[in-house]
């Protein structure tokens, strides 16, 4: 079918050079679904890659097991940013707690992969892929929910549907879905001079309608899009401040390109720093302004958005917790279950969500880490349920036995 | 099918192939003209012509060049040899000698710094392969040698990138393991992958044991006893050994005989600092399972030990499902995305009475009229290493003695050694078609025309000075010729000559054919082969 097309296109275009009516046709619709997809659902994922040290970031204040394993790096009770009367943020977490207070910030503790074990690369792996201690999953859970929702018309012609603000495509956007990946905006243009921008078009609106034409011609809509959108004189809404670092500067860019309109439906970044073997620091220190950046650079993401967090949800995720007890070096070494965040205007925010299992040396799991109450893909499946509408949810965590019996109620219904 | 032969005469028709020579080679039932040939044997046998090859294959009359191609023994490859040598001697070093000269594994220094530093130390072990690699595809003489190497690393993928001793192993795993069977015998090659220290690593079966209720070959020692009662056996290796490495996923094979290979292959690990010949590969007896295992409807009577794994690969690579899976997945690589099921049947059975002799399977695909059909010819999309490489040797570049080539290939989303997954990178197109990853083609094209790419430079391109003062119709053919073989559309042709508007016209000179060059790398022509 598609080659018959071709062959009629294909001597059209021996005409008009370029301006085919595929092109014109294909531009306009473009424009139009994506500006339609305003009022849609977009999840935010943001990944801590290297283990972000759990108890030291949504604190146990009221566990004296807590401070008696932790004698230099437990956070001082008068520092912590009290929630509840047991928990408590860590000291730099002040941006969170204004979230938190708003009710658009929920935390869930004691939550992460089954799978024993500590290795940074499995275990990001899994948790990317959504199938713990299987390593021959070829593609990741944010691209099975893009596949299985499929091949609705808006989905072919919004090349931002899916974006990615690291230097390649991550394990958890992998698959035949269709994703970008930018280092930034700025970067997702030709480099080429004078007209050469217009012959390279042509090249590929030309021709036959194969799949390299095919994409070819997407990739100079999305460039077109972005360019007329001008990513360069952005101006963050109210008041909005990102810190200047690398996460900071990709988070605005994610919210750039929501407020574009392009149709983005997927949008993930990723922050290291947090394997922190060595002096990882109290109130203060290394994990202290880690955070700092961390909290900061999401709450500039949610006031710079606005209005438009009823449409939004933030995940984290970190590959795993870290030792309840600190090791001899002022650090943490690996462990088991961590804390993640939900924050949107669908969040039923203000709240610790998950069972505690507690820090008594009976409660812990191997004797040394926090344990699992909560499975992250019990989270998962219930942002990717309740807020993006997905219904194939078996197709996304294959292997999940756990039903929406399970789902914490972190979103509202 | 359909599709492809349709897809052929239109572009005939477009391209006018009154240019082209009709007249197909007398009674060789291949439907290319003489001179499509010639191109069909370089770009799938090679990673692309470079200036004078498509005269000498044509010259040397393609069949006898692809029969010098499955004989590489024979081919004098030191330039290219010498070149790898003296610029990235890692890829020739054992583990034990790069253990001594990086950070060791699993080492992490206290100080955060100083682990960053470690790390980035480490990583060179494995930009040195990856630009040894590049290097070869751009200038090795054994090009179909190459080819298979790439196909095979990728058919028994390996991820460089966890962290572990992995990348340490990599460049013996490329030179011992690999190359010396990559046209050689199925099973031997099966062999040597299952005797691998880096794939015995990366797929976990060196901690793979019996699991506590089994007997073994002796008593458990130490180090194995916790295991033995945590965990036992892992199916990873046994799982990928069916579904990767030989039957493929549909082919035929149980949930229980993954189980009973795994069983089967317990023991096989790497032998611990304080054993003799460490760090190489060792059966261990005491974590052996040694009852018996049933697999793919054999039976393997207990206390064989290391000889049940032995077994184990002979009846996997004997295997009809194994013969059909290799032959197709070669049949993708080399014909096109959906192969003629004749062929497929016709490789397969090559393989099975060759007893899975690889180079003689690819004789039967690459001689065959499949081979030169026009539903064949420049299907294949490239993948970002073959984009890479192509337009190097197009231009006769020289191979670049720095890594930055490998990153390059790296950023069009095809960094070597660096797939997680076992499964390698895709072997067919639409894998490697998205906005993205088009975009960067698409730059990088301009980056080798704007001479930002290490070795590729026009003033070293012999057709330059031809063509600095030639028109610019002249111009444009010879980059046709040289960068798309000779194949462009109408409308590419057009473009090229006079850009999109029609009314613009510029003087030919140096600059005028770099833009040529950058406009022809990133047209959709250059991204087929």
């Amino acid at each position: 079918m598609e080659r018959r097309v071709f062959m009629k296109e294909g001597a059209l275009a021996l005409v008009t050079l370029g301006l085919s009516p595929r092109f014109l046709r294909r531009t306009a619709f473009g424009m139009e679904l994506a500006h339609a997809r305003q009022g849609k659902k977009t999840l935010i994922c943001l990944f801590q890659r290297g283990a972000a040290d759990a108890l030291n970031i949504v604190v146990p204040h009221g566990e004296q097991a807590y401070y008696a394993m932790r004698p230099s790096i437990g956070i001082p009770q008068q520092t912590v940013l009290d929630l509840d009367g047991f928990f408590g943020f860590h000291p730099s977490l002040g941006s969170f707690k204004n979230l938190y207070d708003r009710k658009l910030l929920a935390a869930v503790h004691a939550v992460g992969s089954p799978s024993t074990t500590r290795s940074h690369f499995d275990a990001q792996d899994y948790m990317e892929t959504g199938t713990p201690d299987d390593k021959n999953t070829p593609d990741g859970w944010l691209n099975r929910y893009l596949a299985a929702k499929g091949t609705c018309e808006e989905c072919k012609v919004t090349p931002f549907r899916a974006v990615s603000l690291t230097p390649q495509t991550p394990r958890i956007l992998e698959g035949p879905a269709p994703t970008v990946a930018m280092n930034s905006l700025a970067e997702f243009s030709i480099r080429a001079t004078g007209n050469d921008v217009e012959r390279l078009e042509a090249l590929y609106r030309t021709g036959s309608a194969d799949l390299v034409h095919g994409t070819g011609a997407e990739m100079f809509d999305a460039v077109k899009m972005l360019k007329a959108a001008n990513p360069q004189s952005y101006q963050p809404a109210n008041n909005a401040v990102y810190p200047r670092s690398q996460f900071g500067q990709r988070l605005q860019q994610i919210a750039q390109l929501i407020k574009m309109d392009l149709g983005v439906e997927i949008a993930f970044a990723d922050v290291g720093g947090w394997d922190t073997h060595v002096n990882q620091g109290a109130a203060t220190g290394q994990l202290a302004n880690r955070l700092d950046d961390f909290a900061k650079s999401i709450e500039a993401l949610v006031n710079d958005l606005g209005d438009r967090m009823g449409d939004v949800t933030i995940l984290t995720m970190s590959e795993f917790g870290r030792m309840a007890k600190e090791n001899g070096n002022g650090g943490t070494d690996h462990g088991h279950a961590g804390a993640l965040f939900v924050i949107g205007g669908d969040v039923k925010g203000g709240k610790v969500y998950g069972k505690w299992p507690g820090l008594q040396q009976e409660q812990l799991y191997e004797g040394r880490d926090l344990a699992l109450t909560t499975d992250f893909r019990s989270v998962f499946a219930e942002v990717a349920g309740r807020h993006l509408g997905a219904t194939a949810l078996g197709n996304i965590f294959p292997g999940y036995s756990g039903s929406k019996g399970d789902w914490l109620g972190v979103l509202s219904a | 099918m359909r599709a492809h032969v349709l897809a052929a005469a239109c572009m005939c028709l477009l391209v006018g192939c009154a240019k082209a020579q009709l007249t197909p080679t007398p009674d060789s039932g291949r439907e290319l003209t003489a001179d499509q040939q010639v191109y069909q044997a370089l770009t799938r046998l090679s990673f692309g012509p470079r200036p004078g090859d498509v005269a000498k294959v044509r010259a040397m009359g393609v069949d006898r060049w692809i029969e010098s191609q499955l004989a590489p023994d024979r081919i004098d490859d030191r330039a290219a040899n010498d070149f790898v040598a003296a610029h990235f001697p890692v890829a020739a070093e054992s583990p034990a000698q790069l253990e001594g000269e990086f950070p060791a594994p699993g080492k992490a220094s206290a100080d955060t710094a100083l682990r960053k530093q470690e790390a980035m130390k480490r990583r060179q072990i494995t930009v040195g392969l990856q630009s040894a690699k590049v290097a070869r595809a751009v200038m090795s003489e054994r090009q179909l040698q190459e080819v298979m190497v790439d196909f095979w690393e990728n058919h028994f993928n390996i991820f460089a990138g966890k962290g572990g001793p992995e990348q340490y192993l990599l460049p013996d795993y490329d030179r011992s393991t690999i190359r010396p069977y990559a046209l050689g015998r199925f099973r031997d090659l099966l062999g040597a992958v299952a005797h691998s220290p880096a794939m015995l690593f990366y797929l976990d079966n060196w901690e793979s044991v019996a699991d506590s209720g089994q007997p073994t070959l002796g008593p458990t020692r130490r180090p194995f006893r916790a295991q033995r009662k945590a965990r036992g056996l892992n199916e990873n290796y046994g799982r990928e050994l069916l579904e990767l490495h030989t039957l493929g996923v549909d082919g035929g094979y149980t949930q229980n005989d993954v189980i009973e290979v795994a069983r089967a292959l317990t023991g096989w690990s790497i032998a611990g600092p304080r054993q003799p010949n460490p760090g190489t590969f060792v059966f261990r007896p005491e974590v052996h399972d040694a009852g018996a295992k049933h697999v793919l409807g054999h039976v393997i009577p207990s206390g064989g030990g290391e000889q049940d794994g032995e077994t184990v690969l002979d009846i996997v690579a004997r295997h009809p499902s194994t013969a059909r899976f290799i032959a197709r997945k070669l049949c993708i690589r080399f014909v096109n995305d959906s192969p003629p099921p004749a062929l497929v049947d016709r490789a397969a059975a090559t393989f099975t009475q060759s007893d899975g002799d690889i180079r003689e399977v690819v004789r039967t695909i690459i001689t065959s009229p499949e081979f030169f059909s026009r539903g064949a010819y420049r299907s294949k999309v490239k993948t970002p290493f073959e984009v890479v490489t192509s337009a190097l040797r197009a231009l006769g570049a020289e191979a670049d003695s720095t890594p930055r080539t490998a990153q390059v290939v790296a950023r069009l989303g095809e960094p070597l050694y660096g797939h997680q997954a076992p499964n390698g990178y895709a072997e067919t197109g639409e894998s490697w078609m998205n906005t993205g990853a088009i975009l960067a083609r698409i730059n990088f094209g301009l980056a080798v025309a704007a001479d930002r790419v290490p070795g590729a430079s026009l003033d070293r391109w012999p057709l330059a000075a031809q063509l600095a003062s030639a028109t610019r119709e002249a111009q444009v053919d010879g980059v046709v010729t040289a960068l798309l073989d000779g194949d462009a559309s109408p409308d590419t042709h057009r473009i090229l000559l006079t850009g999109s508007n029609p009314m613009l016209t510029e003087a030919p000179s140096q600059t005028g054919l770099a833009k040529i060059v950058g406009l022809a790398l990133g047209a959709p022509e250059f991204q087929r082969r």
